[in-house]
């Protein structure tokens, strides 16, 4: 699991086509949940529960084993998200192409891309191993076609969060996504409002996306 | 933008060490209490607890009672002299959180629960300035709840619903930001509060 290999954004080309594939995008995303790190993760997922019969430690730990699996999964995935965001959002304020109030504000999503980064980096090394940060370009035009990519991105960000939320196991997790994920909805809201369109595209409720919906439209920024 | 020492700190606040994130929250607590002064939780908060059989009705009712209140905040804000754009706002947004009651009401009985009656407000804003601050607040307060209350959810559809309207809070509050010329996102992880704490900050809002 240590390769750093060449054929990740094939692999999410294949993933973006076929949902079938995911499991094994993310094994080579280096998602896999093998490894001392994560037995010791069930392992303290199922406590102290030294009485237990032989038959039923072995189904709690593969019920311990498949969420910390599942929540793996969704960090990683998240965690791509997120290196994207920051990405864009870095790219963005090199192109020159804002300055003053706005300029300061992308610093700021910026910022708070990077720090979701490394925060959910963090999370997924205490599940297991961290997806591998992927080569990205955008195309940066002019300042109003930059705020339109960033407020779709954010915008599918948001989606992308709530869609993940009913299959997070572990409450810290669900959590700490929560937390992000209101913080993207306050991005998208903000870049809606700049480009003059409505804060909530939605209407009152916000409507979820799944992987399969998000990830092909992610996949015409990751570059070889 | 190298912030791996203060990304883990935060992630830990947030997540991990229950102790620190303890903390956290009562730091969270303590900005929501300034805001009107550090009041006892009374009988309000006993009152919104006694609703129900506890689980996920009892923290729907209490995400019900927020949106009963935001909804008439956005209703008394309507009879100021407002900016035609700050008006707008007002109006759309007090059908949002007019739905937000409805969904919520709707979901508390088909569960089986009874939905907390609305109780009677009072809202100390008086023109464009003191409705946007009290709105900010009322907004950041809504996330963090919501936020806060969330993973004690045990029904996948429930905590489904309350994302969905969580994240519509997030869009006011930046909305409602960018209108006090603000930081629509202040923060890159957006504080959890616990429910006695976000019933402390409302209470100065609800009649005696």
């Amino acid at each position: 699991m240590s390769d750093t290999n060449p054929e990740r954004p094939t692999a999410l080309e294949e993933l973006a086509h076929d949902p079938g594939s995911r499991k094994e995008f993310l094994r080579k995303m280096g998602g896999g949940v093998a490894g001392a790190s994560a037995f010791a993760l069930f392992l303290a997922a199922c406590g102290g529960d030294k009485k237990t019969g032989q038959g039923s430690t072995t189904q709690q730990t593969d019920t311990a084993m498949k969420e910390a699996s599942g929540d793996l999964e969704i960090v990683n995935y998240a965690l791509t998200l997120e290196y994207l965001e920051a990405a864009f959002y870095a790219d963005v304020v090199g192109s020159g192409l804002f300055k003053g109030a706005q300029l300061d504000l992308i610093k700021i999503f910026g910022d708070h891309e990077q720090q979701h980064v490394d925060a959910l980096k963090a999370t997924a090394m205490k599940l297991g191993t961290p997806a591998d940060k992927p080569n990205t370009k955008f195309q940066l035009d002019s300042a109003k076609s930059v705020l339109e990519l960033a407020a779709t991105v954010e915008n599918l960000g948001s989606a992308a969060y709530l869609g993940q939320a009913g299959r997070i196991q572990n409450k810290e997790v669900l959590a700490a996504a929560l937390s992000i994920h209101t913080v993207e909805a306050r991005h998208a809201s903000a870049l809606n409002t700049l480009l003059g369109k409505s804060h909530t595209p939605d209407g009152a409720f916000a409507v979820p996306a799944s992987m399969d919906e998000v990830l092909p439209q992610v996949q015409p920024f990751i570059v070889n | 933008m190298n912030q791996d020492t203060l990304a883990a700190d935060t992630l830990a606040a947030v997540e991990f060490d229950e102790l620190t994130r303890s903390s956290f929250i009562l730091k969270g607590a303590l900005v929501a209490g300034s805001v009107y002064g550090a009041a006892a939780v009374g009988p309000f908060v006993k009152t919104a607890l006694a609703q129900t059989g506890g689980g996920d009705v009892e923290i729907l009712n209490f995400a019900l009672t927020l949106e009963y209140l935001e909804t008439a905040f956005y209703v008394k804000g309507q009879t100021l002299d407002l900016s035609s754009e700050v008006m707008s706002v007002a109006k759309e947004l007090a059908d949002h959180e007019q739905q937000h009651v409805d969904a919520l009401k709707a979901t508390i009985e088909k569960l089986g629960g009874t939905p907390a009656a609305k109780p009677a407000f009072t809202f100390p804003i008086t023109d464009q300035a003191s409705f946007l601050k009290l709105a900010q607040t009322l907004e950041d307060t809504g996330v963090s709840a919501y936020n806060g209350a969330a993973p004690g959810i045990e029904s996948k559809e429930v905590l489904g619903a309350a994302g969905s309207i969580v994240q519509i809070e997030a869009r006011h509050a930046a909305r409602i930001r960018l209108l006090n010329k603000v930081n629509p996102a202040p923060d890159a992880f957006d504080k959890a509060l616990e429910k006695a704490a976000v019933l402390t900050a409302v209470k100065p809002l609800i009649k005696a």
